[in-house]
């Protein structure tokens, strides 16, 4: 039993990986009370900038430097338009994924059918040695084990830190945030930049470790996935862990029991993460989530005008 | 006087400001100076501009034009954040706070000198410590959302407290500040100003304004008026400088015998939002002609039993009748044609709805109705004219008809919400703290509205945190606490304010005097 639960969990954290980076940078973004929801075109390009640049200069680390870049750089487009013009952020949010998606498909054309060597596997001294867990959780890449330290900075930085604290009351309350003198658009700023490049490298993860190698619409609606992960987990960085876990291993098994023949038709299995989503929204709305440390940013899609009354 | 100035050099000097809103001035080139170890009064009616002018002092809103300096330097904030630098504080007349956060976490907001590491501990014990100094009791731990109004005021206060500001503006601290809560709030502002603080003090309350300032200045039509000094002025004259004519502080009450019984509840049973018991077998009945008053501290049910008679709370037990018609869970919409109307005390969340314009909020109660509306269209050529008339016959101060009324002063809001409610004949109001911000003459104009209407045959009940309103207007008086009836006074002006304050705490009124409803 454990020789095919091992290899299945191991794989799930592999699949879910991506996922969580995406998760994670949203969370930051929406912390600040903008919504991207621009997050399957971000992945994209950073697929196809985390892979062409690792396949022009040999260097995983370059690649993934490069998707976080242009990551931030493509949702300045985004915070401009929302936080500067107050413009509605799903249509914007929308307008990125499709740019997105269109620019690295066009881009990425001739880079189809190449590979790279990517990113390397290495199993974490002590920790790798544990019996299952090690093999489970220690023994990927390098980029896996920064998602574990990302999930819990992010738990820190929110629930420890006076600058998480400035940046929960940002996306809570701009109105008071900003009558204590912090800057709100400079806040949302930052952070929808910073979210936007987390989420790229997320895509990044798939070309540079994942895959290895550049295909059209490689993402395939993960950054849906993520965007629903975010409710999923309640703006929580550990729960967006689990969550993305959860998907990695659905479609991990799915893999393994398409392999193994099973009658259950393959659609059945990919629906599967979707109803879960759904399930999880309903028990949430039906519980208050109001006051929590974690919980829906109040002014979530809404621009900041100091001058209007409430 | 004892106004004493340290320096003949002012503070704050404020010249010419002017501020417009979509072409309404609200601030009309408004000159105001403030010197430390003052405590200066801002006084004007509602919509007069003070608000406005303070959130300039305050970096909030940015002046079309005129002067600002601070301590003798020449100041043009471009955001709150350079009037804190200046060392301007400002408890916001809605409070500035975090619903979802903690208190402790709200006090420290945007604080700089807060380690990025927040040592928790060393924080709270301190908000623990600043609380009981200035006898403002606060649990640090509570979610702002849990806490009341009234809690709400005490931390917004010292969260300012917390903040050492050499200006502090209190814009309508007192609102909802209970009696005993006032004293030590003044105690307070008192001392920062033997400290040599500025303290500019916005109120409705003339008589708070008489005790704690020493200069006052005031505002019309977003213009000042005048500065005068508070001992070489009286009530009566300032009140008159608000309004601009004479103003009668008195409220003559016709007698009438109550008609027939309107609107009768046996055995009232309602549940609060956390659940609890918050109304326990309560019976009233109001009768034609006649005006219920309700008194009690805030918190004793007061809210749930008026959103039960409205047909807003389902009741767990107990029933509703009007004349014959039995209302017992009835839709909100059965008690609105039956005649029952509602002014309840949170004007931006049950009462008007923000982000729509004075014509659409005007017919939140009759959109259904021939002739505002016929199918599924609505005439919006009679709904123009139907706001019009409310506007003009309860003075609301608006910029437009077509402003959402969020940017309406807080007695504006409240005199359109009146409008509303009273532009056909009602059977029975319930009204909650119907003057609650309202200037000297809307306070008048509405207790003369309320008035009128008993006269015409309407029964209404009245909840009022102010003794002294319910005191002058109810035919009888019932005490509430912990969502029972200690009693209802038949010959309410008879009795005395302490007896009243017994039964407020928890006495039941002995059996001689207390008459059944
Ligand atoms: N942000 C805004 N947008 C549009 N109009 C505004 C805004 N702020 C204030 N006003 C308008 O300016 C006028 C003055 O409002 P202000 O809040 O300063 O009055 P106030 O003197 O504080 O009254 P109150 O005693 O009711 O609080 C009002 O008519 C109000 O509608
Ligand atoms: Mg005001």
């Amino acid at each position: 039993m454990l020789d095919i639960l091992v290899p299945i969990l191991s794989a799930a954290v592999r699949s879910g990986t991506p996922i969580l980076y995406a998760t994670l940078g949203e969370i930051l973004t929406e912390k600040s009370g903008v919504m991207n929801l621009g997050l399957e075109g971000l992945m994209l390009m950073g697929a196809f900038t985390g892979f062409s640049v690792t396949f022009s200069t040999g260097s995983p680390w370059l690649g993934i430097l490069a998707a976080f870049i242009v990551g931030a750089l493509l949702t300045t487009v985004h915070a401009f338009l929302c936080i500067t013009m107050g413009a509605n952020q799903v249509v914007s949010g929308l307008a990125l994924t499709m740019i997105g998606t269109g620019a690295s498909s066009l881009l990425g054309r001739s880079y189809i059918g190449e590979t790279i060597d990517g990113l390397e596997k290495f199993t974490v001294p002590i920790l790798g040695r544990i019996p299952f867990l090690g093999d489970i959780l220690f023994s990927h890449d390098a980029m896996v084990y920064i998602s574990y330290i990302l999930v819990f900075l992010l738990w820190w930085f929110f629930s420890m830190t006076r600058e998480g604290l400035n940046l929960r009351a940002i996306g809570d309350s701009p109105r008071t945030a900003d009558s204590v003198g912090l800057n709100v658009k400079r806040v949302r700023y930052i952070y929808t930049l910073i979210g936007g490049g987390i989420v790229a490298v997320g895509g990044a993860y798939m070309s540079v470790a994942y895959t290895k190698m550049w295909g059209d619409l490689m993402t395939a609606g993960r950054g849906w996935i993520a965007v629903a992960l975010v409710i999923f987990a309640i703006w929580h960085p550990l729960r967006a862990a689990f969550g993305a876990y959860l998907f990695g291993g659905v479609e991990a098994s799915q893999l393994r029991l398409q392999a193994a023949g099973t009658t259950i038709p393959t659609p059945l299995l990919l629906m599967l993460p979707y109803v879960l989503t759904i399930i999880v929204l309903v028990i949430i709305s039906v519980r208050k989530g109001k006051g929590l440390l974690f919980g829906a940013p109040a002014s979530l899609g809404q621009p900041f005008y100091r001058e209007e009354r409430e | 006087m004892n106004v004493r100035m340290s320096s003949d050099r002012p503070l704050v000097k404020m010249q010419s400001i002017v501020k417009s809103f979509s072409g309404f001035k609200a601030n009309d080139s408004i000159s105001f100076e403030l010197f430390s170890g003052e405590v200066h009064a801002l006084l004007g009616e509602n919509g007069a501009g003070k608000t406005t002018l303070m959130n300039i002092l305050s970096g909030l809103y940015i002046p079309d034009g005129g002067n600002l300096s601070v301590n003798d330097i020449e100041q043009d904030f471009s955001s709150p954040r350079d009037a804190i630098h200046a060392g301007i504080g400002m408890v916001h007349q809605h409070f500035m706070l975090v619903p979802s956060q903690t208190v402790w976490e709200n006090m420290i907001l945007g604080l700089s000198e807060v380690p990025q590491f927040l040592p928790k501990k060393k924080i709270q014990s301190r908000i623990r410590e600043i609380s009981e100094h200035y006898g403002l009791s606060v649990d640090p731990h509570a979610r702002i959302w849990q806490l009341s109004i009234g809690e709400q005021q005490r931390v917004a206060i010292l969260k300012m407290l917390f903040r050492d500001a050499g200006v502090l503006i209190l814009d309508e601290p007192t609102a909802v500040l209970t009696p005993q809560e006032t004293v030590k709030l003044f105690l307070t502002v008192r001392q920062m100003k033997s400290e040599g603080k500025g303290i500019i003090f916005i109120s409705h309350k003339l008589d708070e304004v008489m005790d704690l300032s020493d200069r006052v200045t005031v505002l019309r039509k977003g213009k000042n008026v005048g500065t005068v000094k508070t001992g070489e002025v009286t009530k009566e004259k300032l009140a008159e400088m608000m309004v601009g004519t004479k103003v009668s502080f008195s409220v003559s009450k016709q007698k009438l015998s109550p008609g027939r019984p309107l609107l009768s509840a046996e055995k009232m049973k309602v549940i609060n939002d956390r659940g609890l018991c918050a109304v326990n077998d309560i019976s009233l009945e109001i009768k034609e002609n006649e005006i219920l008053g309700i008194a009690g501290i805030a918190g004793n049910g007061q809210t749930e039993l008026c959103e039960a008679l409205v047909g807003l709370r389902n009741l767990k037990s107990g029933s509703i009748r009007l004349g014959n018609k039995i209302l017992t869970k009835a839709s909100p919409k059965t008690f609105i044609s039956a005649g029952i109307r509602y002014i309840p005390a949170d004007r931006k969340g049950t009462g008007l709805i923000p982000n729509m314009d004075v014509n659409e909020n005007s017919i939140l109660k009759r959109y259904w109705q021939v002739p505002v509306s016929r199918g599924i269209t609505i005439n919006w050529k009679i709904v123009f004219e139907f706001a019009k008339t409310i506007v003009e016959k309860f003075h609301v101060d608006t910029p437009s008809m077509l402003t959402p009324v969020r940017n309406l002063s807080g007695g504006n809001l409240q005199k359109l919400m009146l409008g509303r409610e009273l532009s056909d004949t009602p059977a029975v109001i319930v009204a909650v703290h119907p003057t609650w911000g309202l200037d000297v003459a809307a306070t008048n104009f509405v207790r003369k509205v309320l008035l009128k209407e008993r006269e015409r045959g309407a029964g209404i009940l009245l909840v009022s945190e102010d003794l002294d309103e319910l005191l002058s207007l109810s035919d009888r008086l019932a005490v509430i606490h912990k969502g029972q009836f200690m009693g209802i006074l038949n010959e309410p002006s008879g009795v005395s304010a302490e007896s009243i304050g017994m039964m407020m705490a928890g006495t039941k009124l002995d059996p001689e005097n207390e008459v059944c409803a």
